[in-house]
């Protein structure tokens, strides 16, 4: 999908927009634009003194949570990573999810918030290394960035280098683990923790792995502070997020929204649906699909998601029309997740095969009566025994897809196949020649 | 209860020697990984769990004292 | 026959125990294959497998001790106790006695390593198993080399026994891996 940028109103929230404030429309800003828009960052305060742990409790305070999906206090990893000696920064701009696009948008039109993150994180837990993760295939974005790197450089900004490495494009390659197995000269697969890469990670230093998105808003509140960034959203789930919207709506693209915002006002602000639809698809393919009355009033927030069987993921919001079919979308998303394995534990590597066939056979055979028993008897056979949550993420959506279409479910257990399968498939799957087939 | 055990389903090669050492709490899937039925280790076992761990050939089970889990 | 420090009796205590050693090496060797090939049945379950490669390491140790002890303390031939793990330090009938020294450093180095397995980690432990496909070959050519008794019927055999048996169990492995890595 082409990333474009946002209306430049965003309606009913006046506290927006926050990181989007400075797309512009094809061009990357340059520095002193930059600086312009969001204003010139400060490493030292005004008597000269560095205050790197003044960063971490503002982000504490702020509650600043991770946006690649897991959702982690971003302030209480910091904390973990600093005072432990020398530290290595990673910033994960991988976005492995297939539907997701608001890390590519970031770092092509939003670079410089992203790298003050870094140069901040960096600051703050003492790491003398900083990496920003990109998939390697998107040569262009690489250039860009070296580009933009480079630029800061002559500038005099980020004390320390920031490398842009290319990483593997698998999907469970942008996992943290992975990212330091592969900087550590391995395969970009997920190892088993204890420890996790906070405690021992590229090259056995603590090393703090986040999400370009959250970098960037660590930007934005060194600036302004964490009682500006708790002036959007909601007191348990404050500050803005990027949400990336796609499917039957009539513009796709990357919003930013307030947490807490309805799912429902999310796709109004991507102009609303340009079908009759039956579901939302919200976190992605690791997230949950919900029924679109269910889903249309729910906040968007990790709490509020989960109370009703969802999961906020990494912001991906898809809307599924009622002439598509929620099973065979999603037999062909579990089919792509069990390709994407890293092959590394049993259960995951014949389990996930075993259910992309039996939702596959539920949403292209079926008519046995049997297939909604089948999934239903290996889903607890795969959650959960993984080194990582891969197999979790695909459980999760084949769970969820049999519970909000379980009136589809029951029709195709007993009389095969809808109409629906036939209509083109929404939901974005990369093809093979599009694909990274290695691991090293 | 104080000890717990763990197995490291990357080293897990699927040999189901525990499961055949273990039988009250390490049972096989179709696939022949072990299922914990619990993670806790009731003290009378302990010693069975220790050898369980022992003979595993890839050393994939782990034998830890009981914490409390991160979230 | 009499029992003095230079008679026959240590000599056939040597031999004998040589030949217990080779065995019980050959019957390790069949028991490590078997359980990388993760063969189990009703009758036979998989820990019995481990159980008794590792314990019957630890008897050919014991029989390797005998083996060694009886040749050095033996006044008719003046092998020194280093020979036992420095190869070719003694000149008797060398090279096929220097090979059992060899055989026996491989050897220890396995089974320290196995007891250390915990804090090696297991891709180290498992690059230095490999070891024993190194041990039990020169083991068996020190018989033959040294062997007094090779050209006694039942011994040859019994050798060319261990041989076949450890070239069945190879292949037998072999083919299994094939038919594993082909699914």
């Amino acid at each position: 999908m082409t990333v474009t940028a946002p209306p430049a109103a965003q309606a009913g929230s006046a506290a927006l927009p926050r990181l989007l404030a400075g797309v512009g429309h094809q061009l990357v800003p340059g520095l002193a634009e930059h600086e312009r828009e969001y204003g010139t960052l400060w490493l030292r305060g005004r008597s000269g003194q560095r205050r790197p742990e003044r960063l971490i409790d503002m982000v504490e305070a702020a509650g600043l949570t991770g946006r690649g999906g897991a959702g982690f206090p971003t302030g209480r990893k910091m904390r973990a990573v600093a005072g432990r000696g020398e530290a290595v920064v990673v910033a994960n701009g991988a976005e492995g999810e297939p539907a997701s696009a608001k890390d590519r948008l970031l770092l092509t039109y939003l670079p410089h918030l992203v790298l003050d993150g870094i140069t901040l994180a960096a600051d703050a837990v003492g790491a003398a290394e900083a990496h920003l993760c990109v998939h390697r295939q998107e040569h262009d974005l690489i250039d860009g960035l070296a580009a933009v790197v480079a630029e800061r450089r002559r500038a005099g900004l980020d004390p320390v280098p920031i490398q842009i490495t290319g990483i593997p494009g698998r999907y469970v390659s942008s996992e943290q683990s992975s990212i330091a197995r592969y900087l550590n000269g391995g395969p970009a697969k997920p190892t088993f923790s204890p420890p996790r890469p906070h405690e021992s990670g590229v090259r056995g230093r603590p090393t703090l792995v986040n999400n370009v998105e959250t970098l960037a808003h660590v930007a934005l509140i060194a600036r302004h502070g964490d009682s500006w960034f708790r002036g959007a959203g909601l007191p348990s789930a404050p500050g803005s997020m990027l949400v990336t919207v796609d499917g039957a709506v009539r513009w796709p693209g990357v919003y930013e929204i307030e947490l807490g915002t309805a799912a429902g006002e999310v796709v109004m602000l991507a102009g609303g649906p340009a079908e009759d639809l039956q579901a939302l698809l919200i976190g992605g393919y690791f997230g949950a699909w919900l029924p679109v009355e269910v889903a249309w009033p729910v906040p968007m927030t990790r709490a509020g998601l989960r109370a009703v069987g969802g999961a906020l993921g990494a912001g991906v919001v898809i809307a599924l029309p009622g002439s598509s079919c929620g099973l065979a979308e999603t037999a062909r998303v579990v089919r792509y997740l069990a390709e994407q394995g890293a092959g590394q534990c049993g259960p995951c590597l014949m389990g996930l095969p075993a259910l992309a066939g039996a939702v596959a056979d539920l949403a292209f055979q079926g008519g046995r009566g049997t297939a909604v028993d089948a999934i239903a008897g290996l889903l607890p056979l795969i959650e959960g025994r993984g080194a990582c949550r891969h197999p979790d993420g695909a459980t999760q959506l084949a769970r969820s897809a049999v519970r909000a279409f379980i009136a589809d479910a029951r029709w195709h257990d007993r009389c095969g196949p809808c109409d629906g399968v036939r209509r083109a498939p929404l939901l974005p799957i990369p093809g093979d020649e599009e694909q990274d087939w290695n691991w090293t | 209860m104080s000890h717990q055990l763990r197995v490291n389903p990357i080293a897990c090669n699927g040999h189901g020697v525990c499961a055949e050492l273990l039988p009250e709490i390490i049972e096989l899937d179709p696939w022949g990984y072990p299922i914990l039925r619990s993670a806790m280790v009731p003290p009378a076992l302990v010693v069975h769990a220790r050898r369980a761990v022992a003979t595993c050939p890839t050393l994939a089970l782990l034998l830890e004292r009981a914490q409390n889990r991160r979230p | 026959m009499s029992f003095a420090l230079n008679g026959p009796a240590l000599w056939y205590a040597t031999r004998a125990t040589g030949v217990v050693t080779l065995l019980l090496l050959t019957g390790t060797m069949l028991l490590g294959i078997v359980t990388a090939g993760r063969f189990a049945s009703e009758d036979w379950p998989r820990f019995l497998t481990v159980g008794l490669h590792r314990n019957t390491t630890l008897l050919v140790l014991v029989f390797l001790a005998l083996h060694v002890g009886t040749t050095v303390v033996d006044t008719y031939t003046s092998i020194p106790a280093t020979a036992a793990v420095i190869p070719f330090v003694s000149s008797y009938k060398s090279p096929w006695l220097g090979l059992g020294a060899v055989a026996a450093d491989l050897l220890i180095a396995v089974m320290v390593t196995s007891l250390l397995r915990n804090r090696l980690g297991f891709r180290a432990w498992r690059g230095l198993h490999w070891l024993a496909y190194a041990c039990w070959p020169v083991a068996l050519i020190h018989a033959m080399g040294t062997g007094t008794d090779r050209r006694t019927l039942w011994v040859f055999a019994a050798a060319l026994g261990c041989v076949a048996a450890v070239a069945a169990a190879a292949t037998w492995r072999l083919a299994m891996a094939a038919r594993a890595g082909s699914r």
